[in-house]
């Protein structure tokens, strides 16, 4: 696989783009893998790449019952942040900002990583508060975090209705300035990319249909395409955890809910940094297309398909221009969902299981995008040395049975209520 | 809009109601009892099929009162529903 540089670049052109060799060459399925990720996502795809990268294990298959990069990698509203108060969580996203910002020379693929910064809007002293809580917690661990008045909002995002008359007049707010956005497509292309470049096997239409294991261990795995005999199996699909989790008798602490997201029509820079409302769940940033990315809270009852409810609309956008009057006359031009793994706690899931050699990366409720690179370097360590990395070390399934829950939002066992 | 059946009142939008969860099981009668991992087991393991799924909601902006729906995760079809805790399978 030839690496993308201004010489090939240059190459390519001269022979008028037609010789440009398959990105994602077709390969023959083996019939043994040193390990198998299911889930051919940011996170499967980034757990391949660091297993062959950092721990040369390159006799992997990757395996999607889709195509790649379909799920909720493709789903997501690309925001990148490490702006949590919960320690573990604030470790898991930092770890990831760190290698966000060298990704795309990493994997000679360009993920359009902007560190644009994020703005949490408060609405009320307590928020205010709140937030200045979180930003010290933020400081301590050496994640920059600064609060703004409403001048600095003002100055920063003119296009936001800062008036005190406003619906939710804005108090201030606080701003963590190494957050950004990145292509959320050309994560899972550039991890796939440079994981095939290093041998590892990527199979898409190849749904897993049943785990074998024998005397606790997992022995193989059957899929669409026959049948894969494999010591190591994680489990990288979110929406499709618990389905995979009952082939081997696991039940998770797990429901599947539907995410919901939208972009208007493309419009001229009005925006450049990602703004999040204070009292309503909503969150919106401008691609360099110019299209406006805007999401909101999942649907609210449990769901199984993509397929979402018209009401979450109404409230993003009802949200929106609470926030952004100016945003009226844009048009909304395309609307999709996506099944997230909302777990217990409202935390990631990055364990071991009862079966030895099965490990899962499930859970990740709205925030999986953020974390993909950590993700996949933590459960690749995991898989390749058959421990748990530090970073994973409060993110075990044992947490829901010692009772150490990782609930930065303390809604209790009700994941419909977790963001 | 997902239409809710509420036993009491009749079909409405699912906007008066707030949903609280998977009713496919009793709470145990003496959780004292319980080990940690049954406890566990109770409190945060879902068999979250996708497919029928009894749940829980509560008509909170409406007659207030509690009831169990079944409703197919796929298709969002509701079968008939009971009031309270009567009728859990």
């Amino acid at each position: 696989m030839s690496r993308y540089s201004l010489a090939t670049l240059a190459r390519h052109a001269w022979r008028s783009n037609a010789h440009w060799p398959e990105a994602l060459p077709e390969r023959p399925l083996k019939p043994s893998y040193d390990a198998v990720i299911v889930g051919a996502g940011g996170h499967g795809l980034a757990a391949a790449w660091y297993l062959a990268s950092q721990h040369g294990m390159t006799n992997i298959a990757v395996v999607d019952k889709g195509w790649l990069g379909g799920g909720n990698v493709a789903r997501n509203t690309t925001i990148v942040r490490s702006n949590y108060f919960h320690p573990a969580r604030r470790a898991m996203t930092n770890r990831a900002l760190e290698l966000w910002r060298g990704l795309s020379q990493e994997l000679n693929y360009n993920v359009m990583f902007s560190p644009r910064g994020i703005i949490n809007l408060a609405h009320s002293s307590s928020q205010m508060d709140d937030l200045a809580r979180r930003g010290n917690a933020m400081m301590v661990d050496g994640v920059g975090a600064e609060l703004l008045s409403v001048e600095d909002i003002r100055r920063r995002v003119p296009i936001l209705d800062t008036d005190p008359q406003a619906r939710h007049p804005i108090v201030g707010g606080m701003v963590q300035h190494e957050a950004g956005t990145a292509r959320h497509d050309a994560v899972a292309w550039g991890y796939a990319r440079a994981a095939m470049a290093l041998g590892v096997d990527i199979f898409q239409n190849c749904e897993v249909t049943g785990i074998e294991t024998r005397e606790g261990r997992v022995e193989s795995v059957n899929t669409g395409r026959g049948r894969i005999a494999t010591p190591r199996l994680a489990l990288c699909a979110a929406g499709g955890t618990s389905h995979l989790a009952r082939m081997v008798g696991l039940t998770m602490p797990l429901e599947n809910h539907l995410l919901q997201a939208c972009v208007t029509e493309p419009v001229k820079p009005v925006l450049d940094c990602i703004v999040t409302h204070g009292v309503h769940n909503f969150y919106i940033s401008q691609t360099d297309k110019g299209e406006l990315v805007l999401g909101g809270d999942i649907d609210g009852y449990n769901n199984a398909t993509s397929v979402g409810d018209p009401r979450t609309f109404e409230e993003i956008a009802r949200v929106c221009l609470s926030l952004f009057p100016g945003f009226e006359q844009l048009r909304v031009m395309r609307t999709w969902g996506g099944v997230v793994d909302m777990s217990m706690d409202g935390s990631p899931i990055l364990s071991h299981t009862s079966i030895d050699g099965l490990y899962v990366n499930a859970g990740w409720c709205y925030g999986g995008f953020k974390a993909t690179p950590a993700a996949g370097e933590v459960l690749a360590a995991m898989i390749a040395t058959d421990t748990t990395p530090s970073l994973a070390a409060e993110f075990g399934l044992d947490r829901f049975t010692t009772g150490a829950v990782v609930s930065e939002e303390g809604h209790g066992p009700r994941p419909w209520m977790y963001h | 809009m997902l239409r809710i059946p509420c036993p009491f009142c009749g079909e409405r939008d699912y906007t008066e109601f707030a949903f609280w969860g998977d009713a496919s099981f009793p709470r145990p009668a003496d959780p004292q009892e319980l080990s940690d991992s049954e406890w566990s087991e109770h409190l945060f393991h879902r068999d979250n099929p996708a497919g029928q799924y009894l749940e829980y909601w509560h008509h909170a902006l409406g007659c207030r009162g509690w009831f169990i729906i079944q409703r197919d995760t796929r298709t969002h079809l509701i079968s008939p529903v009971c009031r309270g805790g009567e009728g859990r399978s």
